[in-house]
């Protein structure tokens, strides 16, 4: 088991392999389809209202109650394909989600040397413990998916692509 | 003529939709075997964290996934039943809008087009049935969307026989790959119209996970489907192994001399379904 902590950087991904447990340490962002959709209108039309460097994605819409969050799964990670390149061009060094990717998400993983991390999925429960603390970071209409960070404390992945493209998906 | 008043349904259903909040007794034990015969590790690792997280669930009361799913509602409505106080379909979503703000539960539906969030959750989906009777029977499924993308429908031709049925469902799993959160259920509804095949096929979710269909023929085809999914080496959440699904549910209905419809619903892992029957007052 690894442990990852914030501030997170790319030099330290690139020495991550397909198939190692890792536990996550310090701030993440969130999103999922309607804030991706923002996001890349953001990045195109230049009016992001948050950085995207060496940030970490997490595709999900939490369940919360009483101001705290009770359950936050991953998302199936492929709806994101559309929009991932841009946001690993623009300069997110990882994502969290679950399932495999396509071949575009697979070539701009290599490119910009970033990492899919996958979550078991519906295990929601178990990674909102994870969680310690959140605030809404933009787009707070979209309620459940809007754009959150997250102040996580040994949230357990898996390195489901690393840097060099390797997948435990394809075995 | 007995009466049921539109808050006793609007109570029954707040109950209901508690079922996001744990795993049904028979998908339950259906992971726990699954878990027991895995042999890839990550698998392994991915049932053995569905069991915990199911256990923490249950233990603090908290929804085993964000994804609470959208409502669906499989209703048998007696025919003697004198229903007062409103309108029936209301009193569901306004179980669902009390039930999912109660639980702290995930507002996920949304207008198709303009994507604007109605924040309760509501509206529901209603199948319902007019039975013989004085009761109402309400069948609930939170019905998680990763799963619900990967349905599929194929409009066979006759030709195409059960040869054909079978290539269809393995297609429909194997197309869905590691997206529908597996170890799943697969739902498949043989027969009728387009739209009464998907029905047949999300009916057949409602049963315990498992259990065979009444029908020797179809629960055959069952186990012989299910040996073939789970040698597909997808696996649970995609990371290979012997576990791809934990069933396989097939209902069928007469259908048209031309056709022969073939319906996959795929449920995930978390299988959250419950069910009550409302009593009518005299």
């Amino acid at each position: 088991m690894k442990n990852i902590s914030a501030p997170f950087n790319k030099n330290e991904l690139r020495d991550l392999k397909a198939g190692d447990f890792v536990l996550l340490n310090g701030r993440i962002l969130t999103g999922r389809d309607a804030a991706h959709k923002r996001i890349v209108e953001g990045i195109s039309n230049g009016k992001l209202p948050f950085k995207l460097e060496n940030e970490i994605i997490f595709y999900v819409g939490p369940c919360f109650k009483d101001g705290k969050i009770t359950a936050c799964g991953p998302t199936t990670a492929m709806r994101m394909d559309a929009y991932a390149p841009s946001l690993f061009d623009k300069g997110v060094i990882a994502a969290i989600g679950k399932g495999e990717r396509g071949q575009n998400v697979y070539d701009s993983i290599v490119k910009n040397g970033c990492v899919y991390f996958v979550a078991i999925g519906g295990a929601g429960a178990t990674y909102g413990k994870a969680v310690q603390s959140f605030e809404v970071v933009a787009y707070e209409d979209l309620g459940t998916e809007a754009v959150y960070a997250f102040d996580v404390k040994d949230f357990p992945v898996i390195v489901a692509i690393d840097s060099q493209g390797n997948s435990i998906f394809k075995n | 003529m007995s009466k049921i008043y539109f808050e006793d349904v609007v109570k029954s259903v707040e109950n209901l939709v508690h079922a996001c909040s744990s795993l049904t007794p028979s998908c339950e034990r259906a992971i726990s075997d699954a878990c027991k015969n895995e042999v890839n590790q990550n698998a392994k690792f991915a049932l053995e964290t569905i069991i915990s997280n199911n256990n923490l669930a249950k233990a603090e009361d908290l929804p085993i996934c964000q994804d609470t799913g959208m409502a669906v509602f499989f209703v048998e409505y007696g025919q003697e039943v004198n229903f007062v106080g409103g309108d029936f379909e209301d009193a569901l979503n306004e179980g669902v809008r009390r039930g999912y703000k109660k639980y702290g539960y995930r507002a996920s539906v949304l207008d198709p087009l303009t994507r604007v969030n109605t924040k309760d959750n509501t509206p529901s989906v209603v199948h319902t049935r007019i039975v013989k009777g004085d009761s109402i029977k309400i069948s609930f499924m939170a019905k998680g969307f990763g799963s619900e993308n990967m349905s599929k429908l194929y409009m066979l031709t006759p030709s195409q026989g059960i040869n054909g049925v079978k290539a269809a469902i393995i297609d429909a799993v194997k197309s869905a790959g590691s997206n529908p959160c597996p170890p799943i259920v697969v739902g498949v509804g043989i027969g009728g119209t387009a739209e009464k095949a998907m029905e047949l096929a999300k009916q057949e979710l409602l049963r315990p996970v498992g259990f065979p269909s009444n029908d020797l023929e179809l629960a055959n085809l069952e186990k012989e489907l299910l040996v073939d999914i789970n040698a597909l080496n997808i696996g649970a959440q995609g990371f290979g192994g012997n576990n791809t699904a934990l069933a396989v549910h097939i209902g069928k209905y007469p259908t048209h001399i031309s056709a022969l419809p073939v319906a996959v619903n795929i449920q995930c892992h978390a299988v959250r379904v419950a069910e009550c029957k409302v009593e009518g007052r005299q």
